[in-house]
């Protein structure tokens, strides 16, 4: 550790000019260390972050999810299961095991969310945001989702119901979004861009036409 | 230990979700290599998902709380590198190695990297039946393991029913502390919110936990 810093460990969104944060300077120090003693390949930490920026990302459950709106017969194999149907497709980045789609209805809204640490269907939604592994959302998500839901400018129909999904194991879920109204002849492509992250989460809804211009 | 800082359904008083429009994938480089660096070591195999998870779960509540999500990786993955013997605190103290590593059985090159992009399988063979079926009245067991759960405490004692059964899985009690796969059935079990919460929770919220059969009484 540097002796010539001030900043506290927590302090890590400064950074200036050069100085470095006590946290980023043990980072990386832990990377010379494994590296010097053969435990890590620092290229192979290179690919995974390139990965982890492009390849998987919530393009690909867009995709998904379009695929699912156009073809009913997919749409029943996604929800019979998620990983065989998703990893059918050919253009997605590998699912493996053991992904779960459930179906927004007019009566029944999912939403998942992860109360013990940050479970996240990764390869269809990429790596999870802040808001999803921060202690307010795993709080109240199973106590209050409706309030969760108005922080995100959503209000459901009074009557419908709620399906909160607390991924305590090695399965994982994404919500199959309604499709939005008016899209009636748009393409798979164009109706893949209606398909936001957290519709697919449940904390959101996919955007109508509209919205999306 | 399973009632720590980490299990935070139901609490209240930590404030309104605040989501950041088009939030960068990092928000800092070093957040990047935590991340790496975390799936790096986690090929090694040294340890399982859970021990993983456990490590995070039994630092101090304060230091939990006060870190952020990247912070509490290099905090947990520090500790376990030391704990498995793989590096000094010697070595973290001088920020370089002052040693040869170990020999491990497996090391992430970068051809092997695609392959780790995708889930690892967790399903395993089962060697009894099934216990509970779908549709069936379970109530949670009411634990408090000093050793990791993946059971909340909010579902603890509560009556729920079975809506599916998920295969044979990885028991996470076991697995975290080194004691094995022992592989336990998976069933998603669904409670009213009212069971949960109370009679003046909102009747048209429902709950499901993934729950190992260990975790299950017939009810």
């Amino acid at each position: 550790m540097a002796a010539d810093h001030t900043h506290s460990s927590g302090d890590h969104a400064h950074d200036h000019g050069s100085e470095l944060s006590d946290l980023q300077l043990r980072v990386r120090a832990l990377e010379t260390i494994l590296t010097e003693k053969g435990y890590v390949d620092p290229a192979a930490l290179d690919q995974i972050i390139e990965a982890s920026e492009t390849r998987i990302g919530p393009h690909n459950g867009a995709r998904i999810v379009a695929r699912a709106w156009v073809d009913p017969d997919f749409k029943q194999r996604l929800l019979a299961d998620a990983t065989e149907a998703a990893n059918s497709l050919g253009f997605v980045s590998p699912v493996g095991s053991h992904l779960i789609a459930v179906e927004n209805t007019p009566q029944t809204h999912h939403m998942v969310v992860c109360t013990l640490c940050s479970c996240y269907p990764w390869e269809v939604l990429g790596l999870p945001p802040v808001w999803y592994k921060s202690a307010p959302y795993r709080s109240r998500a199973v106590i209050d989702p409706k309030g969760v839901l108005a922080d995100f400018g959503v209000a459901l129909p009074p009557d419908s119901e709620i399906r909160i999904w607390d991924s305590t194991a090695e399965t994982r879920f994404m919500v199959l979004p309604m499709r939005p109204p008016g899209t009636d002849g748009m393409s798979e492509d164009d109706l893949a861009k209606l398909v936001t992250r957290d519709s697919m989460v449940g904390t959101g809804l996919a955007k109508t036409p509209d919205a999306a211009t | 230990m399973s009632n720590t800082i980490h299990d935070m359904g139901g609490m209240h008083g930590f404030g309104p979700v605040e989501a950041e429009p088009n939030e960068p994938v990092f928000h800092e480089p070093w957040e990047s290599r935590v991340m790496a660096m975390q799936r790096a070591m986690g090929y090694t195999k040294l340890w399982t998902i859970d021990g993983g998870r456990a490590s995070l779960e039994t630092l101090p509540p304060l230091t939990y709380l006060a870190a952020s999500y990247y912070q509490r990786w290099f905090l947990g993955l520090e500790r376990r590198v030391v704990t498995h013997g793989l590096v000094g605190a010697d070595e973290l103290a001088a920020g370089h190695s002052l040693r040869p590593g170990r020999q491990l059985n497996r090391k992430l090159m970068p051809s092997d990297v695609p392959a780790t992009m995708v889930r690892g399988n967790y399903e395993r063979p089962a060697a009894t039946p099934a216990r509970f079926k779908t549709g069936d009245p379970v109530r949670a067991r009411n634990i408090s393991p000093t050793t990791h759960t993946r059971l909340p405490r909010y579902a603890r004692g509560k009556l729920g029913t079975v809506e599916a059964i998920r295969g044979c899985h990885v028991y996470p009690d076991t697995a975290a502390i080194g004691a094995g796969d022992d592989p336990q059935w998976l069933y998603t079990v669904v409670f009213a919110a009212r069971e949960l919460w109370g009679d003046a929770a909102d009747p048209s919220v429902k709950v499901s936990i993934e729950a190992f059969e260990p975790y299950l009484d017939p009810a």
